[in-house]
């Protein structure tokens, strides 16, 4: 397979940490300049940018969170002013809040290239057609992987989410030849295919799926189902989007790319540094990002990183696939989802109809997460009325769906019917683990 | 006549009627009507019963809601007709019927029709000015 840019993917190791000496001093003085949430982090550990001299003293300095995302709603973060802002994306915060995060022209130069490097090195080329499944909007799925096939000159089709009869009409009329999107969507999709029968219709040989967990047996499943080679991709927006680790041929881990990113696995308790191999949760730093630079970020995705060298030739580290959270974040059709934004949302709903207790009942039916929230009604709400509960199950699914863009089934349940132990309840019951 | 209808709500999940019933059976609750009302995702038990209060606080112990509310039996005559003839003069009088149902047996030899209307009392006393007999509860308790 070919390797885009040889000179920087075969980097040999000491000449890329080099490079990234150079661009992480150039980062953090940059931003000890213009950030102020992470001037006065520097500050309080008493670090001037003059104290860093390299990799070597990531380690010394301040960690951050996606909270401060929150802190400083909505372009605070940022450290170039606005009118180099070419574009914006957003997603959903721990609280109703979304998040917010900047692109320079640069930047989005930079992120085409990451999603470029990836579908070079699994065999895209200009002559594909790359049908993309991905929400566009300000998810960043769309638009980040819409510019790297645009980078290698294929014919993009931008199709979005959605629609499920039309995505596999589009696949076969335009010749789809590489499909981009949730794994969970393309097991959906493989399955519809089967069921109308047009497997030979369609002309896929590529699939690049990510934004949400998936196993290996689902690719070998969507694999098999879709006539293709599957290929993970991962990202966060608040790092980049959709491209900041891929897949090689070999399919066996994704590449950081690492003359941008700079990738830690610590322990989330301590915040020690963990040792290369261990699993721990991993951090980014980001060296090239101009317009929302990010040191030493928190993506409570817990993984490992693979030391070993990958048989394609590439000199990046690779990352497994993230294997849970260190906090308390689901993701629920490719949707991030924390329980917080749920609990919120019920005490809005302030007339005494409803506690705020809660759980959440998560499940796989056909490739596609169910999403349930038992609420406890009020003693004094039942009522002999139908109707005033189907009035207020529907309006707590309204709220839900403003806040956090996705459906979910409401069932109101008798008042302290959702078990507590020890006093506090279970929010959460995730029952999609081993289910495809 | 108004009677004390008892309302349970039942979750969406197997077994939930039958454990309702069970509980009451359990504490020695006698029922004398009965009527299922069932949505996608819920449904309501309605129950005439002889202790009302009781049921409902033995119902509370077990983590099932239930309300008290009053409802309308009317005795008719147990011939075709003799539930329109009752309908009609609610229609006609501008009475809402919101559900109604029947009970397992008879009082005096007539059908006991129970009914859900927005203004209870003003509707019973609507059907008893139009010569409906009065129904007295402890009878319709007993059955």
């Amino acid at each position: 397979m070919t390797i885009r840019h040889p000179e920087i993917e075969c980097m040999p190791r000491k000449e890329l940490t080099r490079l990234q000496d150079e661009r992480l001093i150039a980062q953090v003085k940059r931003m000890y300049e213009r950030v102020p949430c992470f001037r006065a982090r520097m500050d309080e550990k008493g670090l001037k940018p003059e104290d860093v001299h390299g990799v070597g003293d990531l380690k010394k300095l301040p960690f951050s969170y996606k909270s401060d995302l929150r802190d400083w709603y909505p372009y605070g973060l940022f450290a170039e002013p606005m009118e180099n802002v070419v574009r914006v994306h957003a997603s959903s915060g721990t609280t109703g809040k979304r998040i917010v995060v900047g692109y320079t022209a640069n930047d989005l130069d930079m992120w085409a290239d990451c999603v470029a490097r990836m579908l070079t090195g699994i065999g895209v080329t200009s002559q594909d057609f790359v049908q993309i499944s991905f929400g566009y909007g300000l998810f960043t799925g769309g638009f980040g992987v819409h510019a790297g096939a645009e980078k290698i000159g294929a014919t993009v089709i931008p199709m979005s989410s959605g629609n499920t009869a039309l995505q596999i009409q589009t696949m076969i009329d335009f010749g789809a030849t590489v499909l981009c999107c949730t794994p969970s969507y393309a097991m959906y999709l493989a399955e519809e295919v089967a069921r109308l029968g047009v497997k030979d219709k369609l002309h896929l040989r590529i699939g690049v799926f990510g934004a949400e967990p998936w196993s290996e047996d689902m690719r070998r499943c969507i694999e098999a189902g879709l006539g293709i080679r599957a290929y993970d991709i991962y990202g966060l927006s608040e790092v980049l989007g959709p491209g900041v680790a891929v897949e090689c041929a070999a399919q066996s881990g994704m590449h950081i790319h690492e003359d941008n990113f700079i990738p830690e696995i610590i322990d989330p308790e301590t915040e020690e540094v963990l040792p290369l191999g261990a699993v721990g949760e991993l951090v980014f730093t980001s060296l090239t990002k101009e317009a929302f630079p990010i040191i030493r970020y928190r993506t409570r995705d817990i993984c490992s990183l693979i030391a070993e060298p990958c048989s394609c030739g590439r000199t990046h580290l690779r990352m497994r696939k993230p294997s849970g959270r260190s906090d308390d974040m689901m993701i629920i059709r490719g949707v991030n989802v924390f329980p917080s934004q749920i609990e919120e949302v019920l005490l809005k709903i302030k007339d005494g109809a409803i506690t705020p207790n809660y759980q959440i009942v998560l499940d796989r039916v056909n490739h596609t997460d169910t999403f349930d929230i038992n609420v406890e009604m009020s003693e004094d709400f039942f009522t002999d009325d139908v109707r005033s509960i189907e009035k207020m199950e529907r309006r707590i699914v309204e709220a839900l769906r403003e806040t956090l863009g996705i459906g979910a089934k409401v069932h109101l349940v008798n008042p302290k019917s959702i078990i507590r132990s020890e006093g506090k309840a279970k929010r959460v019951i995730d029952n999609r683990a081993g289910k495809m | 006549m108004l009677v004390k209808q008892l309302s349970v709500f039942l979750e969406n999940k197997p077994g939930r009627l039958l454990a309702a019933i069970d509980k009451l059976a359990e504490s020695g609750i006698d029922i004398s009507a009965l009527s299922l009302a069932d949505t996608a995702e819920f449904g309501i038990l309605r129950l005439i019963v002889d202790d009302p209060e009781k049921a409902k606080l033995v119902l509370a112990e077990s983590g099932v809601v239930s309300r008290i509310s009053d409802v309308i039996a009317v005795a008719m005559a147990d011939t075709p007709g003799g539930a329109g003839a009752i309908l009609k003069i609610l229609s006609e009088n501008g009475f809402n019927i919101e559900y109604m149902y029947a009970c397992v047996g008879k009082v005096s030899g007539k059908a006991l029709s129970l009914l859900r209307v927005e203004r209870p009392a003003d509707a019973d006393e609507l059907l008893r000015g139009k010569g409906f007999a009065k129904v007295n509860p402890a009878e319709i308790y007993r059955i």
